[in-house]
Protein backbone atom coordinates (compact mmCIF):
# COMPACT_ATOMS: atom_id res chain seq x y z
CA UNK A 1 0.00 0.00 0.00
CA UNK A 2 0.92 3.80 -0.72
CA UNK A 3 -0.23 6.90 0.06
CA UNK A 4 0.11 9.33 -2.85
CA UNK A 5 0.34 13.30 -2.00
CA UNK A 6 0.23 15.46 -4.65
CA UNK A 7 0.50 19.34 -4.32
CA UNK A 8 -1.25 20.73 -7.95
CA UNK A 9 -2.23 24.06 -8.92
CA UNK A 10 -5.77 24.87 -7.78
CA UNK A 11 -7.38 25.07 -10.47
CA UNK A 12 -6.43 22.22 -12.37
CA UNK A 13 -8.18 20.19 -9.55
CA UNK A 14 -11.26 19.87 -11.92
CA UNK A 15 -8.80 18.31 -14.67
CA UNK A 16 -6.95 15.87 -11.91
CA UNK A 17 -10.32 15.01 -10.59
CA UNK A 18 -11.80 13.93 -14.18
CA UNK A 19 -8.25 11.92 -15.11
CA UNK A 20 -8.57 9.68 -11.93
CA UNK A 21 -12.15 8.92 -12.58
CA UNK A 22 -10.85 7.54 -15.67
CA UNK A 23 -8.34 5.43 -14.25
CA UNK A 24 -10.85 4.23 -11.56
CA UNK A 25 -9.56 6.07 -8.78
CA UNK A 26 -12.24 7.15 -7.12
CA UNK A 27 -11.11 8.02 -2.80
CA UNK A 28 -8.95 11.56 -2.22
CA UNK A 29 -8.91 13.89 0.23
CA UNK A 30 -8.59 17.24 -0.89
CA UNK A 31 -7.24 21.07 1.19
CA UNK A 32 -6.26 23.72 0.23
CA UNK A 33 -2.42 24.91 1.25
CA UNK A 34 -0.11 27.73 0.84
CA UNK A 35 3.22 27.18 -0.12
CA UNK A 36 5.61 27.82 -2.80
CA UNK A 37 8.42 25.82 -5.13
CA UNK A 38 11.50 27.09 -6.52
CA UNK A 39 10.04 30.21 -8.00
CA UNK A 40 9.94 31.47 -4.71
CA UNK A 41 6.05 32.81 -5.33
CA UNK A 42 4.53 35.80 -7.51
CA UNK A 43 4.10 39.22 -5.34
CA UNK A 44 0.96 40.98 -5.50
CA UNK A 45 0.44 44.95 -5.08
CA UNK A 46 -1.63 46.33 -2.74
CA UNK A 47 -2.11 50.49 -2.81
CA UNK A 48 0.89 50.20 -4.90
CA UNK A 49 3.23 48.33 -2.32
CA UNK A 50 4.13 45.10 -3.02
CA UNK A 51 3.23 42.61 -0.77
CA UNK A 52 5.86 40.36 0.78
CA UNK A 53 4.03 37.12 2.53
CA UNK A 54 4.30 35.28 -0.97
CA UNK A 55 2.96 32.00 -0.67
CA UNK A 56 0.52 31.17 -3.67
CA UNK A 57 -2.39 29.42 -2.84
CA UNK A 58 -1.93 25.59 -3.87
CA UNK A 59 -4.36 22.66 -3.91
CA UNK A 60 -3.04 19.21 -1.82
CA UNK A 61 -4.44 15.59 -2.65
CA UNK A 62 -3.98 12.81 -0.57
CA UNK A 63 -4.83 9.20 -2.15
CA UNK A 64 -4.30 6.00 -0.51
CA UNK A 65 -3.82 3.25 -3.02
CA UNK A 66 -3.07 -0.66 -3.16
CA UNK A 67 0.09 -1.97 -5.48
CA UNK A 68 -1.40 -2.26 -8.20
CA UNK A 69 -3.09 1.45 -8.93
CA UNK A 70 0.19 3.39 -7.76
CA UNK A 71 1.37 3.99 -11.18
CA UNK A 72 -2.23 4.67 -12.78
CA UNK A 73 -2.72 7.05 -10.25
CA UNK A 74 0.50 9.20 -10.24
CA UNK A 75 0.05 9.10 -14.38
CA UNK A 76 -3.65 10.41 -13.84
CA UNK A 77 -2.45 13.16 -11.62
CA UNK A 78 0.49 14.07 -14.09
CA UNK A 79 -2.10 13.91 -17.01
CA UNK A 80 -4.40 15.77 -15.19
CA UNK A 81 -2.04 18.87 -13.31
CA UNK A 82 0.36 19.34 -16.40
CA UNK A 83 0.72 22.55 -18.30
CA UNK A 84 4.24 22.70 -18.98
CA UNK A 85 4.80 25.82 -16.50
CA UNK A 86 6.54 26.47 -13.66
CA UNK A 87 4.50 25.81 -10.64
CA UNK A 88 2.39 22.47 -11.81
CA UNK A 89 3.83 21.16 -8.54
CA UNK A 90 5.17 17.64 -7.09
CA UNK A 91 3.57 14.33 -6.41
CA UNK A 92 5.28 12.62 -3.40
CA UNK A 93 4.84 8.60 -2.57
CA UNK A 94 5.19 7.03 0.99
CA UNK A 95 5.37 3.91 2.26
CA UNK A 96 1.73 2.56 3.76
CA UNK A 97 2.08 0.88 7.40
CA UNK A 98 -1.89 0.26 7.84
CA UNK A 99 -4.93 1.22 6.64
CA UNK A 100 -8.38 0.64 9.26
CA UNK A 101 -11.96 1.33 7.62
CA UNK A 102 -13.87 3.02 10.90
CA UNK A 103 -17.30 1.45 10.38
CA UNK A 104 -16.30 -1.98 10.17
CA UNK A 105 -12.52 -2.18 11.50
CA UNK A 106 -11.10 -4.12 8.19
CA UNK A 107 -7.84 -3.43 7.81
CA UNK A 108 -5.13 -3.13 4.94
CA UNK A 109 -5.80 -3.54 1.62
CA UNK A 110 -9.45 -4.69 1.78
CA UNK A 111 -9.94 -0.85 3.92
CA UNK A 112 -8.70 0.96 1.14
CA UNK A 113 -11.11 0.43 -1.62
CA UNK B 1 -21.63 72.23 6.43
CA UNK B 2 -21.10 75.46 5.52
CA UNK B 3 -24.58 76.07 7.42
CA UNK B 4 -22.98 79.16 9.22
CA UNK B 5 -19.67 79.15 7.79
CA UNK B 6 -20.68 79.51 3.96
CA UNK B 7 -22.32 82.99 4.99
CA UNK B 8 -18.77 84.30 6.39
CA UNK B 9 -18.94 86.41 3.09
CA UNK B 10 -22.65 87.10 4.02
CA UNK B 11 -22.46 87.75 7.63
CA UNK B 12 -25.37 89.91 7.22
CA UNK B 13 -27.68 86.35 7.21
CA UNK B 14 -25.48 84.77 9.58
CA UNK B 15 -26.32 86.99 12.17
CA UNK B 16 -29.46 87.08 11.40
CA UNK B 17 -29.93 83.38 12.24
CA UNK B 18 -29.36 84.03 15.69
CA UNK B 19 -31.31 87.18 16.24
CA UNK B 20 -34.07 85.86 14.40
CA UNK B 21 -36.03 84.13 17.17
CA UNK B 22 -36.53 87.73 18.21
CA UNK B 23 -36.60 90.09 15.03
CA UNK B 24 -38.03 89.07 12.02
CA UNK B 25 -41.32 86.90 11.33
CA UNK B 26 -41.13 83.92 13.59
CA UNK B 27 -39.74 80.81 11.87
CA UNK B 28 -41.82 77.77 11.07
CA UNK B 29 -40.81 74.06 10.69
CA UNK B 30 -40.71 71.97 7.08
CA UNK B 31 -41.39 68.63 7.70
CA UNK B 32 -39.57 67.97 4.81
CA UNK B 33 -36.79 69.69 5.72
CA UNK B 34 -37.28 67.72 8.55
CA UNK B 35 -37.21 64.28 7.12
CA UNK B 36 -34.54 64.64 4.69
CA UNK B 37 -32.18 65.75 7.68
CA UNK B 38 -33.49 62.55 10.09
CA UNK B 39 -32.86 60.16 7.12
CA UNK B 40 -28.99 62.41 6.06
CA UNK B 41 -28.13 61.58 9.90
CA UNK B 42 -29.05 58.18 9.95
CA UNK B 43 -26.65 57.86 6.55
CA UNK B 44 -24.14 59.14 8.84
CA UNK B 45 -24.46 57.49 11.18
CA UNK B 46 -24.12 53.91 8.46
CA UNK B 47 -20.79 55.65 7.50
CA UNK B 48 -19.28 55.05 10.88
CA UNK B 49 -20.87 51.42 11.34
CA UNK B 50 -20.81 49.65 9.50
CA UNK B 51 -19.48 50.81 6.62
CA UNK B 52 -16.23 53.01 7.83
CA UNK B 53 -15.65 49.24 9.94
CA UNK B 54 -15.93 47.20 6.56
CA UNK B 55 -13.54 49.17 4.74
CA UNK B 56 -11.03 49.18 7.47
CA UNK B 57 -11.62 45.28 8.73
CA UNK B 58 -11.06 44.10 5.24
CA UNK B 59 -7.81 45.96 5.09
CA UNK B 60 -5.97 44.45 8.19
CA UNK B 61 -5.30 40.50 9.02
CA UNK B 62 -7.51 38.25 10.27
CA UNK B 63 -6.36 38.45 13.61
CA UNK B 64 -7.28 42.55 14.22
CA UNK B 65 -10.51 42.36 12.01
CA UNK B 66 -12.78 42.99 15.38
CA UNK B 67 -10.77 44.77 17.06
CA UNK B 68 -11.17 47.76 13.90
CA UNK B 69 -14.87 46.86 13.76
CA UNK B 70 -14.86 47.54 17.70
CA UNK B 71 -13.17 50.72 17.28
CA UNK B 72 -15.53 52.01 14.88
CA UNK B 73 -18.43 50.96 16.69
CA UNK B 74 -17.13 52.47 20.25
CA UNK B 75 -16.27 55.46 18.80
CA UNK B 76 -20.00 56.13 17.46
CA UNK B 77 -21.01 55.22 21.41
CA UNK B 78 -18.57 57.02 23.02
CA UNK B 79 -18.69 59.92 21.31
CA UNK B 80 -22.44 60.06 21.25
CA UNK B 81 -22.73 60.13 25.00
CA UNK B 82 -20.14 63.00 24.96
CA UNK B 83 -22.03 64.71 22.17
CA UNK B 84 -25.59 64.50 24.36
CA UNK B 85 -23.95 65.09 28.01
CA UNK B 86 -22.07 68.39 27.00
CA UNK B 87 -20.51 67.72 23.84
CA UNK B 88 -23.18 69.70 21.17
CA UNK B 89 -23.53 72.22 23.82
CA UNK B 90 -19.92 73.13 24.35
CA UNK B 91 -19.58 73.08 20.13
CA UNK B 92 -22.54 74.86 18.40
CA UNK B 93 -23.52 77.28 22.17
CA UNK B 94 -23.48 80.89 20.82
CA UNK B 95 -22.57 81.87 24.85
CA UNK B 96 -19.27 80.59 25.25
CA UNK B 97 -16.50 79.56 28.07
CA UNK B 98 -14.02 80.77 25.29
CA UNK B 99 -14.65 83.13 23.02
CA UNK B 100 -14.58 82.35 19.59
CA UNK B 101 -13.53 78.53 20.34
CA UNK B 102 -15.56 76.81 22.90
CA UNK B 103 -19.07 77.29 23.63
CA UNK B 104 -20.47 76.83 27.17
CA UNK B 105 -22.82 74.28 28.88
CA UNK B 106 -26.06 75.96 28.48
CA UNK B 107 -27.55 72.78 26.14
CA UNK B 108 -25.73 70.33 28.50
CA UNK B 109 -27.77 66.83 28.21
CA UNK B 110 -30.17 68.93 25.45
CA UNK B 111 -31.28 70.69 27.98
CA UNK B 112 -34.29 73.27 27.08
CA UNK B 113 -34.16 71.59 23.17
CA UNK B 114 -37.72 70.72 24.02
CA UNK B 115 -39.28 69.22 20.42
CA UNK B 116 -41.09 72.30 19.39
CA UNK B 117 -38.08 74.18 19.80
CA UNK B 118 -36.18 75.36 16.20
CA UNK B 119 -33.02 74.99 15.24
CA UNK B 120 -30.94 78.03 15.37
CA UNK B 121 -28.79 77.06 12.84
CA UNK B 122 -30.07 76.90 8.91
CA UNK B 123 -28.86 78.46 6.28
CA UNK B 124 -32.28 79.95 4.32
CA UNK B 125 -35.53 80.52 6.27
CA UNK B 126 -37.01 80.44 2.61
CA UNK B 127 -38.31 76.85 3.11
CA UNK B 128 -39.04 76.51 6.79
CA UNK B 129 -36.27 75.21 9.63
CA UNK B 130 -36.12 71.64 11.43
CA UNK B 131 -35.61 71.24 15.29
CA UNK B 132 -33.20 71.95 17.44
CA UNK B 133 -33.04 68.15 18.03
CA UNK B 134 -32.22 67.25 14.13
CA UNK B 135 -29.58 69.51 14.03
CA UNK B 136 -27.96 68.76 17.48
CA UNK B 137 -27.91 64.57 16.07
CA UNK B 138 -26.74 65.74 12.86
CA UNK B 139 -23.94 66.83 13.95
CA UNK B 140 -23.56 64.47 16.48
CA UNK B 141 -22.70 62.08 13.40
CA UNK B 142 -20.41 63.92 12.32
CA UNK B 143 -18.34 64.12 15.63
CA UNK B 144 -18.49 60.37 15.67
CA UNK B 145 -17.02 59.45 12.63
CA UNK B 146 -13.87 61.62 12.86
CA UNK B 147 -11.84 59.97 15.71
CA UNK B 148 -13.38 56.74 13.93
CA UNK B 149 -11.52 58.33 10.91
CA UNK B 150 -8.40 58.29 12.91
CA UNK B 151 -8.56 54.68 13.84
CA UNK B 152 -7.57 53.49 10.37
CA UNK B 153 -4.01 55.43 11.07
CA UNK B 154 -2.97 53.19 14.04
CA UNK B 155 -4.67 50.05 13.03
CA UNK B 156 -3.34 46.38 14.88
CA UNK B 157 -1.07 47.55 17.45
CA UNK B 158 -3.02 49.95 19.94
CA UNK B 159 -4.74 49.02 23.30
CA UNK B 160 -8.37 49.43 23.41
CA UNK B 161 -7.86 51.24 27.03
CA UNK B 162 -5.65 53.54 25.17
CA UNK B 163 -7.98 54.16 22.57
CA UNK B 164 -11.28 54.42 24.55
CA UNK B 165 -9.46 57.11 26.32
CA UNK B 166 -7.69 58.59 23.92
CA UNK B 167 -11.14 59.16 21.81
CA UNK B 168 -12.86 60.33 24.26
CA UNK B 169 -10.30 63.09 25.09
CA UNK B 170 -9.42 64.00 21.62
CA UNK B 171 -13.10 64.82 20.92
CA UNK B 172 -13.44 66.71 23.63
CA UNK B 173 -9.94 68.57 23.03
CA UNK B 174 -9.70 68.87 19.67
CA UNK B 175 -12.93 68.59 18.24
CA UNK B 176 -15.24 70.63 19.91
CA UNK B 177 -13.22 72.95 19.63
CA UNK B 178 -12.88 72.74 16.07
CA UNK B 179 -16.05 72.39 15.60
CA UNK B 180 -16.64 75.92 17.61
CA UNK B 181 -14.23 78.03 15.62
CA UNK B 182 -15.34 76.45 12.23
CA UNK B 183 -19.54 76.36 12.51
CA UNK B 184 -20.71 78.74 15.36
CA UNK B 185 -21.48 81.93 14.48
CA UNK B 186 -18.84 83.81 17.11
CA UNK B 187 -16.41 81.01 15.85
CA UNK B 188 -13.12 82.36 14.56
CA UNK B 189 -12.36 80.18 11.37
CA UNK B 190 -16.18 81.25 10.50
CA UNK B 191 -15.33 84.88 10.81
CA UNK B 192 -12.13 84.28 8.67
CA UNK B 193 -14.57 83.36 5.06
CA UNK B 194 -13.23 79.72 4.74
CA UNK B 195 -15.62 77.79 2.19
CA UNK B 196 -16.37 74.02 3.99
CA UNK B 197 -19.80 73.41 2.96
CA UNK B 198 -20.01 69.75 4.66
CA UNK B 199 -16.48 69.74 7.25
CA UNK B 200 -13.10 68.82 5.10
CA UNK B 201 -11.49 71.29 7.70
CA UNK B 202 -12.95 70.01 10.66
CA UNK B 203 -13.55 65.97 9.72
CA UNK B 204 -10.69 65.46 7.09
CA UNK B 205 -8.00 67.32 7.67
CA UNK B 206 -8.62 67.05 11.40
CA UNK B 207 -8.62 63.41 11.04
CA UNK B 208 -6.03 63.27 9.10
CA UNK B 209 -3.52 65.18 10.32
CA UNK B 210 -4.25 63.66 14.10
CA UNK B 211 -3.56 60.48 12.26
CA UNK B 212 -0.49 61.44 11.33
CA UNK B 213 0.93 62.77 15.13
CA UNK B 214 -0.72 59.16 16.36
CA UNK B 215 1.47 56.63 14.46
CA UNK B 216 4.59 58.95 14.34
CA UNK B 217 4.33 58.74 18.62
CA UNK B 218 2.67 54.95 18.27
CA UNK B 219 5.59 53.56 15.80
CA UNK B 220 5.45 50.88 13.17
CA UNK B 221 4.04 47.56 13.77
CA UNK B 222 6.12 45.58 14.89
CA UNK B 223 7.72 42.93 11.78
CA UNK B 224 6.08 45.62 9.12
CA UNK B 225 5.66 44.21 6.21
CA UNK B 226 3.11 44.48 3.35
CA UNK B 227 0.69 41.69 3.79
CA UNK B 228 -2.28 41.47 1.41
CA UNK B 229 -5.76 42.41 3.11
CA UNK B 230 -7.60 39.59 4.38
CA UNK B 231 -10.96 40.34 2.94
CA UNK B 232 -11.13 42.95 -0.41
CA UNK B 233 -14.56 41.95 -1.00
CA UNK B 234 -15.55 43.88 2.83
CA UNK B 235 -13.29 46.64 1.94
CA UNK B 236 -15.58 47.24 -1.39
CA UNK B 237 -18.43 46.78 0.03
CA UNK B 238 -17.48 49.38 2.71
CA UNK B 239 -16.43 51.67 0.10
CA UNK B 240 -20.11 51.65 -1.13
CA UNK B 241 -21.79 51.92 2.05
CA UNK B 242 -18.92 55.05 2.24
CA UNK B 243 -20.19 56.14 -0.87
CA UNK B 244 -24.26 56.13 -0.38
CA UNK B 245 -23.60 57.54 3.34
CA UNK B 246 -21.79 60.60 2.23
CA UNK B 247 -24.80 61.55 0.44
CA UNK B 248 -26.33 62.01 3.99
CA UNK B 249 -22.75 64.07 4.79
CA UNK B 250 -22.50 66.13 1.85
CA UNK B 251 -26.26 66.85 0.56
CA UNK B 252 -27.55 67.07 4.51
CA UNK B 253 -25.40 70.22 4.58
CA UNK B 254 -27.37 72.36 3.06
CA UNK B 255 -29.47 71.51 6.42
CA UNK B 256 -32.87 71.72 3.57
CA UNK B 257 -34.61 69.80 1.43
CA UNK B 258 -33.73 71.93 -1.19
CA UNK B 259 -31.76 72.93 -3.94
CA UNK B 260 -28.28 73.49 -2.84
CA UNK B 261 -28.94 69.88 -0.93
CA UNK B 262 -29.58 68.69 -4.87
CA UNK B 263 -26.32 70.54 -6.24
CA UNK B 264 -24.04 69.01 -3.16
CA UNK B 265 -25.44 65.82 -4.01
CA UNK B 266 -24.61 65.38 -7.63
CA UNK B 267 -21.17 67.05 -6.74
CA UNK B 268 -20.86 63.98 -4.35
CA UNK B 269 -21.51 61.33 -7.05
CA UNK B 270 -19.69 63.27 -9.57
CA UNK B 271 -16.16 63.67 -7.76
CA UNK B 272 -16.45 59.83 -6.03
CA UNK B 273 -16.89 58.55 -9.81
CA UNK B 274 -14.32 60.23 -11.77
CA UNK B 275 -11.83 59.51 -8.36
CA UNK B 276 -12.40 55.84 -8.25
CA UNK B 277 -11.85 55.84 -12.24
CA UNK B 278 -8.71 57.42 -12.07
CA UNK B 279 -6.39 55.40 -9.46
CA UNK B 280 -7.36 51.91 -10.85
CA UNK B 281 -6.30 53.58 -14.08
CA UNK B 282 -3.10 54.98 -12.70
CA UNK B 283 -2.73 51.31 -10.93
CA UNK B 284 -3.14 49.75 -14.30
CA UNK B 285 -0.38 52.43 -16.03
CA UNK B 286 2.01 52.06 -13.34
CA UNK B 287 1.46 48.28 -11.93
CA UNK B 288 -0.07 46.43 -14.48
CA UNK B 289 -3.75 45.98 -13.53
CA UNK B 290 -6.78 47.96 -12.26
CA UNK B 291 -7.14 47.08 -8.74
CA UNK B 292 -10.45 46.87 -6.81
CA UNK B 293 -8.62 47.90 -4.03
CA UNK B 294 -7.83 51.30 -5.81
CA UNK B 295 -11.44 51.70 -6.97
CA UNK B 296 -12.41 51.94 -3.34
CA UNK B 297 -9.33 54.15 -2.50
CA UNK B 298 -9.77 56.24 -5.10
CA UNK B 299 -13.82 56.52 -4.49
CA UNK B 300 -12.92 57.37 -0.80
CA UNK B 301 -10.44 60.10 -1.78
CA UNK B 302 -13.10 61.91 -4.26
CA UNK B 303 -15.37 62.06 -1.67
CA UNK B 304 -13.24 63.17 0.96
CA UNK B 305 -11.72 66.10 -1.39
CA UNK B 306 -15.47 67.42 -2.75
CA UNK B 307 -16.55 67.32 1.09
CA UNK B 308 -15.83 70.85 1.65
CA UNK B 309 -16.68 71.76 -2.21
CA UNK B 310 -20.14 69.96 -2.42
CA UNK B 311 -22.77 72.88 -2.69
CA UNK B 312 -20.15 75.39 -4.28
CA UNK B 313 -18.97 73.61 -7.28
CA UNK B 314 -20.69 72.92 -10.26
CA UNK B 315 -20.17 69.02 -11.57
CA UNK B 316 -17.39 69.49 -14.36
CA UNK B 317 -15.59 71.34 -11.19
CA UNK B 318 -16.42 68.12 -8.60
CA UNK B 319 -14.88 65.58 -11.15
CA UNK B 320 -11.71 68.29 -11.38
CA UNK B 321 -11.41 68.05 -7.98
CA UNK B 322 -11.81 64.41 -7.29
CA UNK B 323 -9.71 63.51 -9.99
CA UNK B 324 -7.01 65.55 -8.96
CA UNK B 325 -7.15 64.69 -5.04
CA UNK B 326 -6.99 61.23 -6.35
CA UNK B 327 -3.34 61.74 -8.05
CA UNK B 328 -2.07 63.55 -5.19
CA UNK B 329 -3.34 60.73 -3.01
CA UNK B 330 -1.88 57.52 -4.93
CA UNK B 331 1.88 59.77 -5.21
CA UNK B 332 1.30 60.27 -1.30
CA UNK B 333 0.43 56.96 -0.62
CA UNK B 334 2.39 54.81 -3.21
CA UNK B 335 5.28 56.58 -3.01
CA UNK B 336 6.30 59.14 -0.72
CA UNK B 337 4.56 57.00 2.68
CA UNK B 338 7.54 54.15 1.63
CA UNK B 339 10.13 57.05 1.58
CA UNK B 340 8.91 58.80 5.01
CA UNK B 341 8.66 55.26 6.53
CA UNK B 342 5.92 56.43 8.78
CA UNK B 343 3.37 53.74 9.48
CA UNK B 344 -0.10 54.92 8.70
CA UNK B 345 -1.64 51.17 8.38
CA UNK B 346 -4.86 52.02 6.43
CA UNK B 347 -3.50 55.51 5.10
CA UNK B 348 -6.26 57.83 6.78
CA UNK B 349 -3.65 60.23 6.50
CA UNK B 350 -3.32 59.84 2.64
CA UNK B 351 -6.42 59.54 1.74
CA UNK B 352 -8.03 62.13 4.48
CA UNK B 353 -5.59 64.19 5.48
CA UNK B 354 -3.75 64.87 2.11
CA UNK B 355 -7.01 64.46 0.44
CA UNK B 356 -8.91 66.61 2.98
CA UNK B 357 -5.59 69.45 2.20
CA UNK B 358 -6.13 68.87 -1.83
CA UNK B 359 -10.29 69.63 -1.77
CA UNK B 360 -10.21 72.92 0.40
CA UNK B 361 -7.94 74.50 -1.71
CA UNK B 362 -9.36 73.62 -4.99
CA UNK B 363 -13.04 74.80 -3.66
CA UNK B 364 -11.38 77.96 -3.98
CA UNK B 365 -10.08 77.52 -7.18
CA UNK B 366 -13.43 75.86 -8.44
CA UNK B 367 -16.15 77.60 -6.44
CA UNK B 368 -18.69 78.64 -8.81
CA UNK B 369 -20.68 82.37 -7.96
CA UNK B 370 -23.96 80.67 -10.39
CA UNK B 371 -24.78 77.90 -7.83
CA UNK B 372 -25.82 80.70 -5.19
CA UNK B 373 -26.55 83.72 -7.31
CA UNK B 374 -30.58 82.82 -7.23
CA UNK B 375 -30.02 82.87 -3.37
CA UNK B 376 -28.35 86.16 -2.88
CA UNK B 377 -24.52 84.83 -1.79
CA UNK B 378 -21.54 84.80 -4.26
CA UNK B 379 -18.66 82.09 -3.45
CA UNK B 380 -16.21 82.91 -6.46
CA UNK B 381 -13.16 80.57 -6.75
CA UNK B 382 -9.81 81.62 -8.40
CA UNK B 383 -11.31 79.90 -11.98
CA UNK B 384 -14.43 82.81 -11.84
CA UNK B 385 -12.01 85.82 -11.16
CA UNK B 386 -12.05 85.70 -6.77
CA UNK B 387 -8.04 84.41 -6.38
CA UNK B 388 -8.03 85.64 -3.21
CA UNK B 389 -10.51 82.85 -2.23
CA UNK B 390 -7.22 80.26 -2.68
CA UNK B 391 -5.64 81.84 0.44
CA UNK B 392 -8.12 81.72 2.31
CA UNK B 393 -8.59 78.19 1.95
CA UNK B 394 -4.67 78.27 2.60
CA UNK B 395 -5.33 79.87 5.73
CA UNK B 396 -8.08 77.28 6.79
CA UNK B 397 -5.55 74.45 6.12
CA UNK B 398 -3.22 75.95 8.14
CA UNK B 399 -5.14 76.61 11.04
CA UNK B 400 -6.47 73.00 11.36
CA UNK B 401 -3.17 71.48 9.83
CA UNK B 402 -1.53 72.97 13.45
CA UNK B 403 -4.24 72.54 15.62
CA UNK B 404 -4.93 68.90 14.77
CA UNK B 405 -1.34 67.93 14.91
CA UNK B 406 -0.05 69.45 17.46
CA UNK B 407 -3.07 69.09 20.08
CA UNK B 408 -3.04 65.49 18.93
CA UNK B 409 0.94 65.25 20.21
CA UNK B 410 -0.29 66.83 23.32
CA UNK B 411 -3.47 64.76 23.80
CA UNK B 412 -1.49 61.24 23.31
CA UNK B 413 1.49 62.34 25.73
CA UNK B 414 -1.33 63.06 28.47
CA UNK B 415 -3.18 59.62 27.61
CA UNK B 416 0.61 57.84 27.56
CA UNK B 417 0.94 59.32 31.09
CA UNK B 418 -1.84 56.89 32.21
CA UNK B 419 -1.58 53.91 30.08
CA UNK B 420 0.91 52.62 28.08
CA UNK B 421 -0.27 52.99 24.31
CA UNK B 422 1.24 50.11 22.27
CA UNK B 423 0.05 45.90 23.27
CA UNK B 424 2.95 44.04 23.84
CA UNK B 425 5.40 42.57 20.79
CA UNK B 426 3.50 39.30 21.51
CA UNK B 427 0.14 40.73 21.90
CA UNK B 428 0.47 42.31 18.67
CA UNK B 429 1.78 38.68 16.76
CA UNK B 430 -1.10 36.60 18.43
CA UNK B 431 -3.08 39.60 17.41
CA UNK B 432 -5.82 42.47 18.85
CA UNK B 433 -9.12 40.48 18.29
CA UNK B 434 -7.99 37.39 21.09
CA UNK B 435 -5.41 40.26 23.08
CA UNK B 436 -8.03 43.09 23.35
CA UNK B 437 -11.13 40.96 23.66
CA UNK B 438 -10.67 37.20 23.81
CA UNK B 439 -12.79 36.60 20.51
CA UNK B 440 -12.39 35.76 17.23
CA UNK B 441 -13.87 36.94 13.75
CA UNK B 442 -13.71 33.39 11.98
CA UNK B 443 -13.25 29.89 12.84
CA UNK B 444 -11.90 27.05 11.18
CA UNK B 445 -14.08 24.43 11.85
CA UNK B 446 -18.43 24.70 12.26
Amino acid sequence: MKMVIAIIQPWRLEYVKEALYAAEVKLMTVSEVLGHGRQDGAPEIYRGQKETGNLLRKIRLEIAVNEAFVEPTIAAIQKGAKTGEVGDGKIFVYELAEVVRIRTGERGGKAIG
Amino acid sequence: MKRFSSFLTALTLAVAALSAQTAAPTPVLSSGNTAWLLAATALVMFMTAPALGLFYGGLVRKKNVLSVLMQCFAALAIVSVIWVAFGYSLAFSDTEIIPGVLGDFKWAFFNGMTPEVLSPYYISDATGRVPHLVFAMFQCMFAVITPALIAGAFAERMKFSFFVLFTALWEILIYIPLAHMVWSANGVLFKLGVLDFAGGTVVHINAGFAALAVVLLLGKRSNHRTLPPHNLAYTMMGAAMLWFGWFGFNAGSSLAADGIGASAFVATNSAAAAAGLVWPFLDWLINKRPTILGAATGAVVGLVAVTPAAGFVNPAGAMAIGAIATIVCFFMVTVVKEKLGYDDALDAFGCHGIGGIVGALLTGVFADPRLWKAFGATYSGALYGNPGQLGIQAIGVLVSVCLAFFGTLIIYKLVDLVLRARVSVHEEEVGLDITQHNERAYTVID
